[in-house]
């Protein structure tokens, strides 16, 4: 592999690196949805000739297990947009992983998941866009909803536990009683009500997917109430934006410390986003094991420890807690990956955090003057943002 | 909620309980992530099949290691486990 040419490569304070415990395979980044928020790379269509062969995805999960990975995502795209998932499935659990299969549940019928549940699949999250029909086609430009409610019945049929997970935004949020109205009917045990994350696609449609603070406020209050109604039954989890915090989150739990993603063409990352970073050479798989990869690739030993740091987090005491946030937020906002996640708010480049906080308060456009402004996820946008 | 002695133990739906070669140590897995065990708690998970009963397990281990008096640390652990929600009686 030749030497990334910019990249950061101090490693002296790196402490010993300890064995991946988590993969994500993104088998694919084809997808029959065209969500708003969509966080896979704007050139996703760049992977669709380049994809792992079963032989190289088995291999590379092989691998990855012998370092002692044994957390595994199957995601995507829509992975069962792909028809080895079941093999896939089947061959990893064997190989002594915890499966969980991440899916907008498009293509998941019972023939396919009385194979997922006899090939070892442990779990299953389901993803949802929206509770109301209207919005969810508006969300996702697709006609999916009905559809969706038959998966998690079959999911259920199937013992599976119910997960649900639903990307909120500004677009959506003030349908939360619906959205948990709709779980609550579907026998949901965990849904996870996550703002969208400003990245890929998400960040291209950040002014209209940013909720305002009344509507987190909103959103936040109907959760309690479901809450103290529900308990157990069915526990939510309420994620806000980034953006309304003033320290950012422990990314990935520090780069290249547990998490390896595997995008559809092989390209190895420290994180779902990290393609995008300039300087790195993210290794692939089809030309080198996970071992080397994760031990000694630039990219991965680029942001590991704190010796590429540089102020305020160099000297902060707070940097083992978050390791300066997200690499890939802090090169996306402010232009350089080594400087402070900018929603912390030590950090010299906040502003462009609150100022994208203070835009969002602003009186809501109606969704007829939203809808012609966004950009979705489609192959033909993907192609043209490459 | 108190743990009955005398029903049988098994993991609740979605736990796995898995020796792990790299991490040297048996592990309990669950869709968030995983818990490393310690030798002693390894021990004992190990013993839980839907069939024993906690009074079972107890005197499994202390067959296993004699001497020594277990039986406190082991309710109070399996207690915790069952609190946890890692492991139900049925
Ligand atoms: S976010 Fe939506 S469009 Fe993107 S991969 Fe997931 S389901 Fe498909
Ligand atoms: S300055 Fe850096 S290390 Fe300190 S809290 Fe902010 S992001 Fe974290």
């Amino acid at each position: 592999m030749t030497k990334a040419g910019s990249s950061p490569t101090d490693t002296t304070n790196v402490p010993q690196i300890k064995p991946p415990l988590w993969v994500n395979a993104e088998i694919t980044y084809k997808c029959p949805l065209h969500c708003v928020f969509c966080y896979n790379p704007l050139n996703y269509a760049s992977t669709f000739e380049k994809e792992l062969t079963t032989e190289e995805w088995l291999k590379a999960l092989g691998e990855a297990r012998e370092l002692g990975a044994v957390q595994l995502g199957i995601s995507g795209g829509e992975p069962l947009m792909r028809d080895d998932a079941e093999e896939i499935v089947a061959e990893a659990s064997k190989m002594g992983y915890y499966v969980n299969l991440l899916t907008s549940g498009i293509g998941l019928t019972e023939k396919r998941i009385a194979a997922f549940k006899a090939g070892g699949l442990d779990q299953i999250q389901l993803s949802f866009q929206d509770s109301t029909k209207e919005m969810n086609d508006f969300l996702s430009s697709t006609r999916t909803f009905d559809l969706k409610l038959k998966v998690a019945r079959l999911i259920k049929q199937y013992d599976y536990p119910m997960v649900l997970n639903v990307v909120l935004h500004r677009l959506n949020i003030d349908h939360i009683e619906q959205i948990l109205e709709m779980a609550e009917e579907m026998q949901a045990d965990h849904v996870e009500l996550a703002n969208s994350q400003y990245y890929a696609w998400a960040l291209k449609n950040r002014e209209h997917l940013m909720p305002s603070r009344e509507q987190l406020e909103h959103a936040e209050a109907v959760c309690n109430q479901f809450r103290a109604r529900l308990g157990n039954k069915m526990k939510l989890y309420f994620v806000v934006p980034d953006y309304y915090q003033d320290r950012p989150k422990a990314c990935m739990n520090g780069w290249g410390t547990v998490f390896l993603n595997i995008a559809p063409d092989g390209l190895a990352l420290p994180c779902h986003e990290a393609r995008m970073l300039p300087g790195l050479e993210f290794p692939n798989l089809r030309d080198h094991d996970v071992r080397s990869i994760w031990y000694e690739s630039d990219a991965f030993n680029a942001y590991r420890g704190d010796g590429w740091m540089k102020e305020p987090c160099r000297s902060c005491d707070e940097k083992h807690k978050d390791f300066g946030g997200c690499r890939c937020q802090a090169f996306m906002l402010t232009g350089d990956a080594r400087n402070a996640d900018p929603v912390c708010s030590k950090s010299p480049h906040h502003a462009l955090v609150t100022d994208q906080v203070a835009l969002a308060q602003q009186p809501r456009a109606s969704d007829d003057d939203v809808r012609p402004l966004i950009i979705f996820r489609d192959d033909g946008n993907s192609r043209r943002l490459s | 909620m108190s743990l009955a002695n005398d029903r049988p133990l098994r993991f609740a739906r979605q736990y796995k309980l898995q020796w792990e070669t790299a991490q040297n140590a048996w592990v309990l897995l669950y869709p968030e992530g995983l818990i490393k065990l310690t030798e002693s708690a390894g021990e004992i998970l190990q013993r839980i099949d839907g069939q024993r009963t906690a009074t079972d397990i107890i005197s499994s281990l202390q067959a296993a290691f004699p001497g020594a008096d277990l039986q406190q640390d082991v309710s109070d652990f399996l207690e915790h486990a069952h609190d946890k929600g890692w492991i139900i009686t049925h």
